[in-house]
């Protein structure tokens, strides 16, 4: 079998695994087997695709498998990976991996609980895997559905409606996305001959200007919704504060990066015309997104608020990013998705923790939480400062990548958004030294937390895994970025020929 | 005529002979052993739809008035599988004390509708149509006030035959014109001759405004949620499954067939009927409570999903619809099962009823909340591969606009959809409903429709065996 297809049916059997389990002891171990496999699935794949990389393939896809589904619309279950895919299996399988280990205190309807979460790795897995539209959007909506009922059960607060409020706003997202994907569909021919599906096979005609003008916000702003894109965010701040914590990182971590993905390899990769006509809108957007999350995070009192409204300011760099449609930019905006999904799922994951020792999340109530919990209150700290981008980690590297990258460009607008992008950096250390300066250090503010006990060995693995990461990253950024760059070179190659500039 | 080509009425001919058989059945059991004719006669109808899937010649019969093919044929199966999952489904319902006398006449008024459905879908002339479509209205009259003592079912029995009627008579009247339009009623000498004129436009809106009560399009849906509501929970399953889906598909082959060279004209009738069912249907779903009103207008809404389809106007169109009925019949049945279960165990029909089902009826919610999703068209399951085909169909017309709307709309539909499954799972009561155990044939019934839901969507071979039988209708 294709190594691909494996992570599809490795997630499938643990789900079949988990029915046959008696009680939630059973259910975590034997996801926390399926996900370790997945994991190192996941860095075998890195690892072979390095080497095929150095063996000098340079298919721009490998691994390819092609089966034929419905043969009258030529729907195909067709996979493959380039850079930047593995690049996203690889977070995706350290995310999913923490998650587990994150969420191992759960007891209550815990079989359902691993079921759905694991559900959700399925759909997210398969959405990079798939080269054909079809199943593309398939895995899109299986890794969304379950989102309702992990925030509707398990989650805290006002959960009902989060959920709904979510869940409603994504399919409203992936209702826009279908009139894209049909659209791309039906002219996928413009010269005569079959339709096609297929994302390599679109890529090499060039569909009608008009067709590419009418549905470029459709599949872009589709894809958009799920990546938090002003002004379609508001789902994202309910939805991660009342979900439980495993899924918050997964969401925030994993799932959001669905839709950069989505918006530069179909939306941008198959319309570059209308990409580069549209592109100011969308910049302006994004500039709102970057800034407008920064500084509403500097006002959250909730943990979980903060970094929500911090995920809506990253992953608004990331699009941002994307469309200044340039090398380095591109690149930097991969790389921001791989740090900021490490990042923010470490963050969740950490506020789950302190919540479930202090049984609050309202930063005004906790202080000096670093005489009481040291491991915590530590890798608090060192996600913090990913996250304000201290060199060494990688939140810098991604940072300053995209930076660099869109001040390439020499004209007012773009550096204009640029410097007031890049402004957010300042804000963010605002926000995060803040709360750091607030809950970690200082004089303890309750006394019942003098009592509290540091993590335990599954919080402190899934923790771990996460720091070390991000660390790797920041150490290390050239692997990751050569993993990337080769990759990018033909989408790159199909954006600039129409490039005005 | 020889015997041979007689035979080309096999599914007719054979429900007919089930129809006596249990009439005979009837006579033959005691007084206090009635019960038994219920396993007897779904056994008896198994064995019909079994029959059934067996190849046959097709053909023409009574010089063109009855015709089949092989698409007329597997939507026949269809309805009979339909059909069957509603009698294994009904038994809880026909043991009750107050049925035992009337168990053979449900069997017998139920398979005399379909009767009539079959000979709708096979007509050839608008003659042979109008008669299995009365067939298979008068007796769904009398199922819908089964409950007889109830007021509620008899005032919905009422409701039925009444508009029943006023359909029938706008529709006849647009039969007409198109009889002096162009001088016959057989569907082949029809095509010939029809063309853009005043009057058969006006004909196709009287055809279509009477097609539109059976189908239950809005503006003409404001029978459905009373007779719904009222009718025996299993009769509303079959109205709202069969009785639609016959409808559906007679609507299309005639629209197809008789209508489809004057696409340029009624292209725009059904756009605006499939906008206004689908949002008008999911609007007033949004705010039911009961259950069986709730499961009328969803099912409203889905006929306007139906009529994308139609808008394809193609083979694509042809096999998209046919298709979605196939996963209709599994997902709302199954809807319906679960339904009807907790209706039998303990009385409730209520969404707010429903609260905490998972914690003691845990394998009835998940069945539920599967079927809802593929109501949603949320996949994995079949009912997202069924809305997809359609909306591919009609946006290989162009209508993106449309398809816009329509999954717009799915997405309104998820949010009630999302209600009950909130309602099972995520809402505590002290007073859930107690567990119980469903009766063989139900769970019966509910594995077939939850195999169906998984089955028909991945397995493609379904689809392209339908889309090649619609081909070849063309």
């Amino acid at each position: 079998m294709n190594i691909l297809s494996l992570f599809v049916v490795v997630p499938v059997l643990t789900i079949v695994g988990i029915l046959f389990t008696k009680d939630f002891r059973g259910a975590r171990v034997v996801s926390a087997i399926g996900m370790s496999i997945q994991l190192v699935l996941a860095a075998a794949l890195v690892l072979m695709y390095l080497g095929a990389r150095k063996a000098g393939v340079t298919d721009e896809m490998l691994w390819t498998a092609d089966y034929m589904w419905f043969p009258s619309l030529n729907i195909h279950y067709a996979i493959g990976v380039d850079g930047i895919a593995v690049a996203m299996i690889g977070l995706t399988g350290i995310v999913v991996f923490a998650g587990i280990f994150a969420s191992w205190g759960v007891e209550y309807l815990s079989r359902e609980f691993f079921i759905s979460l694991i559900l959700l790795a399925t759909g997210v897995f398969g959405f990079f895997i798939s080269l054909d539209l079809f199943t593309m959007f398939l895995f899109y909506e299986v890794a969304v559905i379950p989102m309702y009922l992990l925030i509707g059960v398990w989650g805290s607060g006002p959960k009902e409606s989060s959920a709904m409020k979510l869940t409603l706003m994504l399919m409203g997202g992936s209702a826009l996305l279908m009139v894209g994907l049909f659209g791309l569909y039906f002219n996928s021919a413009p010269d005569g001959g079959a339709l096609t599906w297929n994302i390599m096979e679109i890529a090499k005609v060039h569909i009608p200007d008009a067709a590419q003008r009418f549905f470029f916000p459709f599949t872009f702003i589709g894809f958009g919704v799920l990546g938090a894109l002003f002004p379609f965010h508001t789902w994202s701040p309910d939805g991660h504060a009342s979900a439980p914590t495993a899924v918050s990182m997964l969401h925030a971590g994993v799932l959001m990066k669905l839709g950069g993905y989505g918006c530069f390899r179909v939306a941008m990769f198959l319309m570059p015309q209308a990409a580069h006509e549209m592109a100011w809108i969308f910049i302006i957007l994004t500039t709102i997104s970057v800034v407008y999350g920064a500084f509403g995070a500097i006002w959250q009192k909730d943990l979980k608020f903060i970094n929500a409204y911090s995920s809506v300011s990253h992953c608004g760099l990331v699009i941002f990013a994307l469309l200044m449609m340039n090398k380095t930019a591109m690149d930097g905006a991969i790389l921001q998705m791989i740090s900021h999904g490490l990042m923010t799922a470490l963050f969740f994951a950490l506020i789950g923790m302190i919540y479930g020792r202090t049984h609050t999340r309202d930063i005004r109530e906790m202080g000096g939480l670093m005489k009481v919990i040291p491991f915590l209150a530590v890798v608090y700290m060192i996600a913090g400062f990913a996250s304000l981008g201290l060199p060494g980690l990688s939140g810098f590297v991604a940072e300053m990548t995209v930076f660099v990258g869109s001040f390439q460009h020499q004209d007012l607008f773009h550096r204009v958004v640029t410097i007031i992008a890049a402004s957010s950096i300042v804000v963010t250390a605002v926000y995060i030294l803040r709360v750091v300066g607030i809950i970690l250090l200082g004089p303890i503010k309750n006394e019942h937390h003098l009592e509290l006990t540091d993590a335990v060995w599954f919080e402190r693995l899934s923790t771990i895994t996460l720091v070390l990461a991000v660390a790797a990253i920041g150490i290390a950024p050239l692997w990751l970025s050569d993993t990337i760059q080769q990759s990018l070179g033909p989408i790159i190659a199909k954006l600039t020929v129409f490039n005005p500039f | 005529m020889t015997i041979e080509q007689f035979f080309l009425m096999r599914h007719e001919l054979l429900l007919i002979l089930a129809a006596i058989i249990v009439l005979i059945a009837e006579l033959a059991v005691s007084e206090s052993g009635k019960t038994k004719i219920i396993p007897f006669a779904a056994g008896l109808f198994a064995l019909v739809t079994a029959i059934g899937f067996i190849p046959a010649e097709t053909g023409t019969l009574f010089g063109g008035s009855f015709q089949t093919s092989s698409l007329t044929l597997f939507m026949k199966n269809v309805l009979n599988l339909a059909v069957l999952i509603i009698f294994l489904q009904s038994e809880g319902w026909l043991k009750k004390p107050e049925n035992s006398e009337r168990i053979s006449e449900y069997f017998i008024l139920t398979i005399v509708t379909l009767v009539g459905m079959n000979f709708m879908i096979s007509s050839g002339d608008f003659l042979m149509f109008y008669l299995g479509l009365e067939t298979a209205t008068i007796p769904a009259a009398a199922l819908v006030a089964f409950d007889r003592l109830k007021s509620h079912s008899a005032e919905a029995g009422i409701k039925l035959i009444l508009s029943s009627a006023l359909s029938s008579g706008i529709l006849l009247f647009g039969l007409s014109l198109i009889y002096g339009a162009t001088g016959s009623i057989y569907f082949a000498d029809i095509v010939a001759k029809i063309e853009p004129s005043p009057i058969i436009i006006l004909a196709f809106i009287f055809f279509v405004a009477g097609m539109g009560f059976k189908i239950s399009l809005v503006p003409f849906h404001f029978w459905t949620a009373d007779v719904y509501e009222g009718a025996p929970i299993n009769v509303t399953s079959y109205l709202s499954v069969v009785s639609k889906g016959a409808a559906a598909f007679t609507f299309s082959i005639i629209v197809f067939k008789v209508f489809g060279a004057l696409f340029e004209q009624w292209q725009h009738l059904v756009y605006a009927l499939a906008v206004m069912t689908m949002t008008i249907a999911n609007l007033f779903a949004l705010r039911q409570d009961n259950i069986k009103r709730f499961l009328a207008f969803s099912s409203i809404a889905q006929a306007g999903f139906i009529l994308l389809g139609i808008l394809g106007a193609n083979e694509m169109g042809m096999a998209s619809v046919v298709y979605f009925v196939l996963v209709y019949v599994f997902t709302n049945l199954g809807a319906f099962g679960v339904a009807t279960s907790v209706f039998n165990a303990s009385g409730i029909e209520t969404i707010s009823g429903y609260k905490s089902l998972y914690k003691t009826n845990p394998k009835l919610s998940l069945l539920m909340t599967v079927a809802l999703f593929s109501l949603a068209g949320i996949p994995p399951v079949a009912g997202f591969f069924g809305k997809f085909f359609l909306f591919t169909s009609a946006a290989s017309r162009g209508y993106y606009i449309l398809v816009l709307i329509a999954v717009l709309n799915a997405t309104v539909s998820l949010y009630y959809y999302l209600r009950v499954i909130k309602s099972m799972f995520i809402d505590q009561t002290d007073e859930p409903i107690a567990a119980f155990r469903s009766s063989i044939s139900m769970r019966i019934s509910l594995i077939m429709c939850v195999s169906g839901i998984f089955v028909v969507g991945f397995a493609s071979g379904i689809f392209e065996y339908i889309r090649e039988i619609s081909q070849l209708f063309f």
